[in-house]
């Protein structure tokens, strides 16, 4: 474009908008013409306050590492030590999210049993119910108690691992679920009792208890049906952590998980995965807070999702008081979701890799967020299974290798005096002292 | 029979004897005695055994019951029968919210009156109310039968799939997609069938039948409020 118009008066460069910006705008345009709101699948993509924020110091002078290759780092944790007889034993802090047989295909879902298997964690089923090749791949399940109590029985209830009551999810914290039409093939639509091919939703609140008294009360039901013997999860989202955290304790959890906003989901608005729910960041500390105020830090664990990536990511999240990690999106891109390879499909699809995120219609080209039988086949569980395991194997030794240089002899050990923060919101959210300095918002005493 | 007296021996013990009870037991009928509203009584039962509960319960009685026959000779708090797969659940009294939620199969009979939310989510199960039902009752209900011979609260059936619902009173109102519907020779036939296995005298032709218009089932952003 010229810089002079024709008149010989300098021409003032186009500017876009940073708040009409193009992809809003692009929005924009989409909604006046269809009158529909964007749904799809996947947590947040707005940049958020995240680990990147935060740095480990290192041993110095006054820390004393540990050598990185030979000396002992474990990674062990047990979940459900509360009230459980059995509770759950990992050799890893990395679980696999809850994600549901129906969201993901059959195939898909055994391949998460296999990796995880392979790798000494557990697997969780989704609002779906339990499948047999779930079940049968999956050495340690932790079973999904929903709202929409999709394929719920006692028969599974006893052949779970653990039990995770979900009260809420980071990707929409208040909200239900939909698992459109193009999903329902004969074998979901069996496992939850309604018609082929229609769009069926999942409650946003459970039917038959609404608050935290009901929920003990409920709690105490499934523990009797299943003999006091598996631990009993609650799950939910980044909304009020220190609250949510002191009521799921009262009501009896032997485990709290709680999932930010970057949390993925199968499917809802888009307006809701970007609007609802605070960041992991922001929830780590509160949720720890209300557990060391109830006496009760490490006596019942504390399970972070929504946006663990890496061993720096499950460092991180331990250095800040969780007993574990959960992993979503980031199994499903280890099996091979938004990969590279499926560029020309995703191209045909209006997408591109990396950004495909209409998970909920059923056409993922890489075989895993569908129920079409000739995209299922282009997944290999094995392969899958294999990959998940690698990956999980780079991530522990990821965070072995953080937690030796600040001389921990366990992942456990990491502490929130290991880190420093980037930023002073990431200062904030954690309550880790601003880089260089020994203060964080709050508070109070400005230097060294 | 064996006579349990769940005050003095408490939740865990009751429900630990009657989960060890197999398809061959020869323990096939427990009075238990009591109950003083306790929680949780006779839950995950999986035998063909009958338990009779000697006074009022409080949540989730029966709770994911398969095969046994549970009997309340009183009042069931909330929940009571929630996700039942199989077998029968019969209450003298009234019954609470959420009576029958999410249940798979079976029979729930309610002699009394039901509180709100009878039937929520129901998957499969017959649920036959002697007396009233409360608002929201059948609120996505998936299938099975619910029968109310009295009158029915506030919108009844709001978001209703294929569950079918039987109101000889009055209905105040009805919930989001839920219609009345033509009452056919095989509703007739299905309506005595129910009547029959829940003790009532009623008469199938007293009865109107509701159920979805089947036009919520796919996503349209015209039927969003």
């Amino acid at each position: 474009m010229k810089d002079v118009k024709s008149n010989g008066i300098p021409r003032t460069t186009p500017i876009q908008s940073a708040t009409f910006s193009q992809s809003i705008n692009a929005e924009i345009r989409r909604a006046a013409a269809t009158g529909i709101y964007d749904i799809r699948g996947g947590g947040a993509k707005r940049k958020v306050p995240h680990f990147d924020d935060l740095l480990f110091l290192g041993a110095s002078i006054s820390r004393y590492p540990l050598e990185g290759y030979r000396e002992k780092c474990e990674t062990s944790v047990t979940l459900g030590t509360r009230h459980a007889e059995n509770p759950i034993e990992l050799d890893i802090p990395i679980t696999i999210a809850g994600m549901s047989f129906g969201a993901l295909s059959g195939p898909a879902k055994e391949a998460l049993g296999r990796g995880a298997t392979l790798a000494g964690t557990s697997t969780t089923t989704g609002d779906g119910g339990m499948t047999p090749e779930e079940r049968g791949h999956s050495n340690k399940l932790v079973y999904q108690y929903l709202p929409s109590r999709y394929g719920m029985n006692p028969d599974d209830l006893r052949k779970a691992d653990a039990i995770e009551v979900v009260v809420g999810q980071g990707a929409k914290p208040g909200g239900g679920g939909m698992l459109l039409g193009q999903k329902i093939s004969d074998r979901v639509a069996e496992m939850r009792n309604l018609p082929k091919g229609i769009d069926q939703r999942s409650a946003c609140r459970h039917p038959d208890w609404t608050g935290p008294d009901d929920l003990e009360i409920k709690i105490l039901e499934l523990r009797e049906i299943t003999s006091w013997k598996v631990p009993i999860y609650i799950k939910v989202g980044g909304a009020r952590p220190y609250f949510d955290t002191t009521l799921a304790v009262k009501a009896g959890a032997d485990v709290v998980v709680l999932d930010g906003m970057q949390g993925g989901t199968a499917a809802t608005q888009d307006v809701f995965i970007e609007h609802v729910g605070q960041p992991i960041l922001a929830c780590i500390r509160e949720a720890v807070r209300a557990l060391q105020d109830l006496g009760m830090h490490r006596e019942v664990q504390l399970v972070v999702s929504g946006g663990v990536r890496t061993g720096a990511d499950v460092a991180k999240c331990m250095a800040l008081g969780a007993d574990a990690v959960a992993i979503g999106t980031a199994a499903l891109i280890a099996l091979g979701d938004n990969d590279p390879r499926w560029e020309d499909e995703y191209q045909k699809l209006g997408t591109t890799a990396g950004a495909y995120d209409d998970w909920h219609e059923g056409n993922d080209p890489a075989g895993i967020t569908t129920q079409d039988p000739e995209l299922m086949a282009r997944f290999d569980p094995i392969e899958g299974g294999r990959r998940l395991n690698n990956y999980l194997k780079v991530m522990t030794l990821e965070a072995q290798t953080i937690a030796r240089a600040c001389g921990k002899n366990h992942l456990h050990n990491l502490e929130p005096e290991d880190l420093c923060a980037l930023t002073m919101e990431a200062a904030a959210m954690a309550r880790i002292p601003l880089a260089g300095t020994d203060w964080y918002p709050g508070k109070s005493g400005t230097s060294y | 029979m064996q006579t349990f007296d769940l005050e003095a021996e408490g939740l865990r013990a009751l429900n630990s004897a009657l989960h060890a009870q197999s398809e061959q037991t020869n323990q096939t009928v427990w009075d238990i005695v009591n109950p003083k509203g306790s929680h949780a009584i006779a839950v995950g039962l999986d035998a063909p055994i009958e338990v009779n509960v000697k006074g009022s319960t409080g949540y989730y009685c029966a709770g994911m019951n398969k095969q046994a026959t549970v009997h309340v000779h009183g009042s069931a708090g909330p929940g009571v029968a929630e996700n039942m797969m199989s077998g029968t659940v019969v209450i003298e009294g009234d019954a609470s919210q959420y009576a029958g939620a999410t249940g798979n199969g079976g029979t729930l009979v309610i002699k009394g009156n039901a509180s709100s939310r009878c039937g929520i989510s129901m998957k499969g199960i017959d649920i036959v109310v002697h007396g009233s039902v409360g608002h929201m009752s059948a609120f996505m209900a998936q299938s099975g039968n619910l029968v109310v011979c009295g009158d029915a609260g506030d919108a009844l059936g709001d978001s209703i799939y294929e569950a079918r619902l039987f109101v000889r009173g009055s209905v105040k109102s009805l919930g989001a997609d839920c219609i009345e519907k033509e009452m056919r020779p095989e509703h007739l036939e299905l309506l005595a069938d129910l009547l029959e296995r829940g003790g009532c005298d009623a008469k199938p032709e007293e009865f109107k039948r509701y159920g979805s218009a089947r036009t919520l089932y796919n996503f349209n952003i015209d039927n969003a409020y």
